[in-house]
C-alpha cells in the first residue's frame, strides 16, 4: 500500500495510507489529522496549506495561478507552500512528505 | 437603549442556500422570515467562497455557479418578501416569558419570533486575524482588520497588508488621508481588480506610496502601540516604520456566539431531532452543514430537504391554532396564490 508522511503542528510524524486518486488534503482529513479544508477542496480557500518536503517539490505538478492566488490568504507562505487539495496522489508520490502549516 | 424589536414568525441565522430555501418552505406554510448574516452579501459560502465555481449536484439543475444558485434561490423566494439583516452577527439569544425568542445582533438589531432557524453552515465569516505575538492587544488600537470610519486613519503612518480587492481599495481610498502609506504583499502580483492594481502602481511610481514584497512576521512597539512591522522576504528581513496596520487576509469561518446559546453541540455541530430538525431548545431548529445526525451529508440538497421538514414542525409554533394540510404547489391554488401565480 502506498503512503504519505505528514508532520503535524506539534512536530509529530504520521505515516498515512494513501489511495491513488485522492487529494493529499483528503488523505490527511480522512485520517483525522487537523486540517480545516473549509471549501472542501475546490481551491476557494487556503485552509489546507502544507509545506512540501523539498526533494518532492520537483515531482509535483506546478501550482496553478488559481492556487497561487489563494495562497495569498494563507500565512507564513514559503517557496514550498502548496494547497494540499490541489495535489492529487498517485503511485509515483509514494513516500511524499508534507508538514501542516500553522492554523490561520 | 434597546432598538424597537422587529416581530416576525421566524428568524433564520445564515443567508446561505439552505437559509434561503427555508424561506420558501416556511412561506408555503404561512411563516414570514427575517434573515441575519455576518457577510455583507446574500449567499453564504456560495457567494463568498466560490461564486464562480461550478456546482453539479443540485437536483434538476445540471450546472450552476455558486452565485447563480444564490440568484435562482432569491428569485424563488421573492414572493415571500424575506427581509435581510446583513453585516451583522447573531449575537445573543434569549427566551421571552411568552415562550418566543429574542435575538440581538452585533449592531443592535432586535428580532423576536416564536421560531429560530440556525442555518449557519460552518459559522460566520470573520476576518482572518494575524497569528502574531502582540496582535490581540493591538487590535482596535494600532491593528485593524476592517475600516469602520475612514477618518480613524487620517494622519496615520499606515501599513496595509494583502493583495485582494479590500487591500487595494483601501490603499487607494486612504492614501489621500494618511500621513504615509505602505502596501505589503507576499508577491508582486495582485488578485484585485486590474483597474485598482494599475492605480496603485501609479501611486507607487509617483512616490505617493511604498510597495513592499514580503510577509509580515513581527509587530514592534510597546504595549498596544506600533512603531514598525517586520517583513520577511527571500531577500531577508526589513522593518517598516508605521503606527497603524490594516491587514486584509480574507475571511475565515468560526462558530461564534451561537456556541453559547445553550444548544446541544457535538464537535461544534448542533444536535437535532431527525424528524423535525428541532434542537434541544423548543422552537429552535438547525439545518444544513451546521447539524450533526446519523448519516448526515454536508450537501446543499440535504439542507433543502431539512428545511422542508423543519417548516412542518415550525408551523405548530407559529400557527398553533391552524391544522396543516399537506399540499403540492402543482395542484394547490392556495399555494399558487402565495407564490403569486394564481
Amino acid at each position: 500500500m502506498a503512503g504519505i508522511s505528514v508532520i503535524d503542528r506539534d512536530g509529530e510524524e504520521h505515516a498515512l495510507e494513501a489511495t491513488p486518486g485522492w487529494s493529499v488534503m483528503e488523505i490527511i482529513r480522512e485520517n483525522d489529522l487537523p486540517i480545516e479544508a473549509a471549501c472542501g477542496g475546490c481551491c476557494a480557500c487556503a485552509t489546507c496549506h502544507v509545506y512540501v518536503d523539498e526533494p518532492w517539490l520537483a515531482k509535483l505538478e506546478a501550482a496553478s495561478d488559481e492556487e497561487d492566488r489563494m495562497l495569498d490568504e494563507a500565512y507564513q507562505v514559503q517557496e514550498n507552500s502548496r494547497l494540499s487539495c490541489q495535489i492529487s496522489f498517485h503511485e509515483d508520490l509514494d513516500g511524499l512528505k508534507v508538514t501542516l502549516a500553522p492554523e490561520f | 437603549m434597546m432598538a424597537e424589536p422587529i416581530r416576525t414568525d421566524m428568524v433564520i441565522v445564515g443567508a446561505g442556500p439552505v437559509g434561503l430555501f427555508a424561506v420558501f418552505e416556511a412561506g408555503l406554510v404561512n411563516i414570514k422570515c427575517e434573515l441575519v448574516d455576518n457577510l455583507d452579501k446574500i449567499g453564504g459560502q456560495c457567494a463568498e467562497l466560490y461564486p464562480d465555481k461550478p456546482i453539479y449536484d443540485i437536483p434538476a439543475v445540471p450546472r450552476c455557479t455558486g452565485q447563480q444558485l444564490t440568484d435562482l434561490l432569491l428569485e424563488q423566494i421573492k414572493p415571500f418578501a424575506p427581509r435581510f439583516h446583513l453585516s451583522q452577527q447573531a449575537e445573543r439569544l434569549e427566551r421571552l416569558e411568552d415562550g418566543r425568542w429574542r435575538l440581538t445582533t452585533s449592531v443592535g438589531t432586535v428580532l423576536e419570533a416564536p421560531t429560530i432557524v440556525v442555518a449557519a453552515g460552518a459559522g460566520s465569516f470573520v476576518p482572518r486575524r494575524l497569528p502574531l505575538p502582540g496582535a490581540d492587544e493591538r487590535e482596535g488600537r494600532s491593528l485593524f482588520y476592517a475600516v469602520r470610519r475612514m477618518d480613524d486613519f487620517r494622519d496615520r503612518h499606515l501599513v496595509i497588508a494583502g493583495g485582494g480587492d479590500s487591500a487595494l481599495d483601501w490603499t487607494l481610498n486612504l492614501q489621500p488621508l494618511a500621513a504615509s502609506l505602505a502596501l505589503v504583499h507576499r508577491r508582486d502580483d495582485f488578485r484585485a481588480a486590474p483597474d485598482s492594481v494599475a492605480k496603485m502602481r501609479e501611486l507607487v511610481s509617483s512616490g505617493a506610496i511604498d510597495l513592499h514584497i514580503g510577509q509580515i512576521t513581527g509587530l514592534n512597539g510597546s504595549g498596544s502601540t506600533l512603531d514598525s512591522v517586520t517583513i520577511k522576504s527571500p531577500k531577508g528581513e526589513a522593518l517598516i516604520p508605521c503606527d497603524t496596520l490594516l491587514a486584509f487576509y480574507g475571511l475565515r469561518m468560526e462558530l461564534g456566539p451561537l456556541a453559547d446559546w445553550g444548544l446541544n453541540l457535538e464537535k461544534n455541530l448542533i444536535e437535532v431531532d431527525l424528524a423535525t430538525f428541532e434542537t434541544s431548545a423548543p422552537g429552535i431548529f438547525a439545518i444544513g452543514d451546521i447539524i450533526t445526525s446519523p448519516g448526515k451529508l454536508k450537501l446543499i440538497l440535504s439542507g433543502f430537504h431539512e428545511a422542508a421538514l423543519m417548516a412542518q414542525k415550525a408551523h405548530r409554533y407559529v400557527h398553533p391554532e391552524e391544522r396543516l394540510v399537506f399540499r403540492y404547489t402543482t395542484s394547490s391554488t392556495d399555494l399558487q396564490k402565495k407564490l403569486g401565480v394564481a
